[in-house]
């Protein structure tokens, strides 16, 4: 089945992780910009990040024809430092118009600190001076619920933000309600241990029904892996769901939101020219 | 809580057919870490970690009336509080709120 894999770190990924995307099905996924592990210490990096963002990972994703989008901001766990933040902040526009780029994300809030909150403020207030979609990371483990509750207060408080053009991922259980009662998308993330196991979500999805809802792998550095989404194809096949519903959930609910972009083409990607796609992806 | 009954395509039968062994498995690895826990060699008490102390106040929700089981442990591990923090503690979550549970 072809699917879209809307929250990857393809950064953090090999090539042969695109290969085996490719082969499952995948024809277009999105990279949210996030934390490298540590602390960047200047926004002159976060410039070289955008920059492997917007050029060389698009170009490792076309040699397998899988379509490359991105998001970019100053992510949740450096979001406390505010001096930072301002300086990135003044950097991202020159990269917005880029093919790629789809909107501000991954934003939102870590620890749920009054610092962390300003600098998820400027990143809304951003996006929403450039007209661009939004890509939420809701906090972690015994952060998320109070942190979901405060990104939510701060977004209902923009009056000018359709909260149809706002994706809050990461959610789960205990907070899937209060992301789609105040009308924004929500992603459910198959990532182990600390979010979404392949069976929770599939009960989601049979609980709450799949309109507005996509899963993703948020795969990255961490234990995770790139397929979490045909597992999550094989999941619902084991429970006989039938083949309309997990399409949408997969294939039509990511199209429907990342569309609102007039950057984002549901075909394959055009394959690069074998000169061109060494000379970017060369690893040795 | 909305009713969410009778939402799973699955008969019960074969609910238990497909996932009774996985679920087995995870009891049993439970089980293991509480002994785990006993047998530390610097024979503190488990519950002195909030962490600890937070997992076996959760125990009893699985075997408890109603549905929606999932939530209910994630509210009780939850922070339930509203103000954001004034400052930042560490960088990563602890898997449970703290609150008057104790320390590490």
């Amino acid at each position: 089945m072809d699917y879209i894999e809307p929250h990857a770190h393809m950064i953090s990924r090999t090539t042969d992780d695109y290969r085996q995307m490719a082969l499952m099905g995948c024809v277009a996924l999105s990279e949210p910009a996030f934390w490298a592990g540590w602390d960047r210490k200047s926004a002159d990096s976060f410039e070289d990040y955008f920059g492997q963002l917007t050029e060389f990972e698009p170009a490792r994703a076309a040699q397998f024809g899988i379509k490359h989008y991105t998001w970019l901001c100053l992510n949740p766990k450096e979001g406390e430092n505010r001096e930072l933040a301002r300086e990135v902040l003044k950097r991202i526009p020159k990269y917005l118009d880029r093919p790629n780029v789809l909107g501000i994300g991954e934003i939102g809030l870590n620890r749920n600190t009054l610092r962390e909150l300003e600098t998820f403020k400027d990143h809304v207030s951003l996006a929403l001076e450039h007209d661009k979609m939004i890509l939420i990371h809701t906090p972690h483990l015994e952060d998320k619920y109070k942190g979901t509750k405060l990104i939510i207060k701060a977004l209902l408080s923009f009056r000018n933000l359709d909260p149809r053009r706002v994706m809050i991922d990461h959610a789960e259980e205990h907070t899937i309600e209060m992301i789609r009662d105040n009308g924004f998308r929500c992603g459910l993330t198959l990532y182990p241990n600390t979010k979404v196991s392949l069976e929770r979500a599939a009960d989601i999805i049979e609980m709450h029904g799949a309109e507005g809802i996509y899963v993703n792998s948020a795969c990255d550095w961490g234990i995770s892996t790139p397929i979490a989404v045909p597992q999550f194809v094989l999941e619902m096949r084991r429970r006989r769901h039938d083949e309309g519903t997990i399409r949408k959930v997969v294939y039509e609910n990511p199209i429907a939101f990342f569309a609102q972009s007039p950057k984002f083409h549901i075909q394959r990607a055009e394959a690069v020219p074998a000169t061109r796609t060494e000379e970017l992806v060369h690893a040795d | 809580m909305k009713d969410l009954s009778s939402t799973c395509p699955m008969e019960l039968t074969r609910i238990v057919d497909e996932y009774f062994s996985e679920n087995r498995h995870r009891l049993i690895e439970l089980a293991a870490f509480l002994d785990r826990l006993d047998r530390a060699y610097d024979g503190q008490s488990p519950t002195q970690d909030f962490r600890v102390a937070a997992l076996r106040e959760a125990i009893p929700v699985l075997l408890s009336p109603g549905s929606q089981r999932v939530k209910r442990i994630q509210l009780l591990l939850s922070d339930p509080t509203d103000e954001p923090r004034e400052d930042l503690d560490r960088k990563a979550a602890y898997g449970a709120y703290i609150g008057a549970r104790g320390s590490l």
